[in-house]
């Protein structure tokens, strides 16, 4: 889609500082130097397109309490479709690509325990016939970039 | 907007959770819905939770305080933006030095993420970098930039071939 010059500065303001304040798009508005109007018709046009995926808080899953971990498997071409929808279908799991490796499938999962976390993974090894799964959760934390520069990025 | 920590202790988060009320987890529930497009949305989503605008406003600073809201605005889908090839680039550091490596990597504005991982049979690489860039010869050069950077010679990139999923996770459901 076309993103123009007020669309890449909305989303830069939007993914950086949006206002905790009783009118917030009023305030993106002011500083766009467009009415509160257009910055609601903008955005909305921007989540029906897909462009923002979510407008709001994003929560830190270990501090509500929660226990997560990314994995790993190995699975047959021919089988991807269908063990993917078997692990997909579980809310827990928040993103899963494939990638060009002998260990090809590439998944986190969230859940409230680790307990809760351990039954997840026996379900999909049981539902997929897969007991291979790696375990890689993170023991040590670099560097988390959640948002990039939408006006200086190639198109 | 970047974030640098350390993992918590297990006895550390399991305070945490003590302290997350009912109440909390209401209007964590109503916040995960996303902004409303109104003219108020925080007064749209008070309602709801029967509070104050201001209460509720007052809340979800003191979450951006005791961290339990991490950012708080628009999660935007990168591959509708340009960013074509997504590396994950996977490194084999020698334990005493993966602090230091890990830093360094993190240092790059082209690495997204970087996380110390345990290592297994057969999977020899305990660090983990994410690079987003517009080829796969981009993602591949600063690979090379960063392992000139840190002396370690021994890794691997795994490009994206599909995205299967992405979603929110939605909590206390």
């Amino acid at each position: 889609m076309h993103l123009d010059n007020i669309d890449r500065r909305l989303l830069n303001l939007v993914q950086e500082n949006f206002p905790l304040e009783p009118e917030p798009y009023r305030k993106l508005g002011g500083i766009l130097g467009v009415g509160e109007d257009e910055v609601l018709a903008r955005l909305k046009r921007l989540q029906d397109e897909g462009v923002i995926r979510r407008l709001g808080a994003v929560f830190d899953s270990r501090k509500l309490g929660y226990s997560g971990t990314l994995c790993a498997m190995h699975v047959e071409p021919d089988r991807v479709d269908e063990v993917a929808d078997v692990i997909n279908s579980f809310p827990g799991v928040t993103h899963n690509y494939l990638r060009e490796h002998q260990i090809n499938m590439w998944f986190t999962v969230l859940a409230e325990s680790r307990d809760k976390l351990g039954e997840i993974l026996g379900l999909i090894r049981e539902r997929t016939g897969i007991e291979e799964i790696m375990e890689l959760p993170s023991e040590e934390v670099f560097k988390i970039r959640v948002n990039f520069d939408t006006e200086t990025s190639a198109y | 907007m970047i974030f640098h920590f350390r993992m918590e202790r297990q006895s550390q988060l399991n305070e945490v959770c003590k302290i997350i009320t009912e109440q909390d987890k209401k209007i964590i529930l109503t916040l995960q819905n996303g902004m409303p497009l109104v003219s108020r949305p925080f007064q749209a989503i008070a309602e709801k939770l029967k509070m104050t605008e201001d209460e509720l406003i007052n809340k979800v600073r003191s979450f951006i305080t005791d961290g339990k809201i991490r950012r708080f605005g628009a999660t935007v889908r990168h591959f509708d933006l340009g960013f074509a090839a997504n590396a994950m680039v996977v490194w084999d550091v020698p334990e005493e030095k993966v602090s230091e490596t890990g830093r360094i990597m993190a240092g790059f504005k082209e690495v997204s993420h970087c996380y110390r991982r345990p290592r297994h049979p057969g999977w020899p690489y305990n660090l983990f970098t994410v690079i987003h860039g517009q080829s796969r010869e981009y993602c591949a050069d600063i690979a090379k930039r960063l392992s000139r950077a840190t002396g370690i010679k021994n890794y691997s990139l795994l490009y994206s071939t599909a995205e299967l999923k992405k979603s929110s996770m939605r909590y206390f459901e």
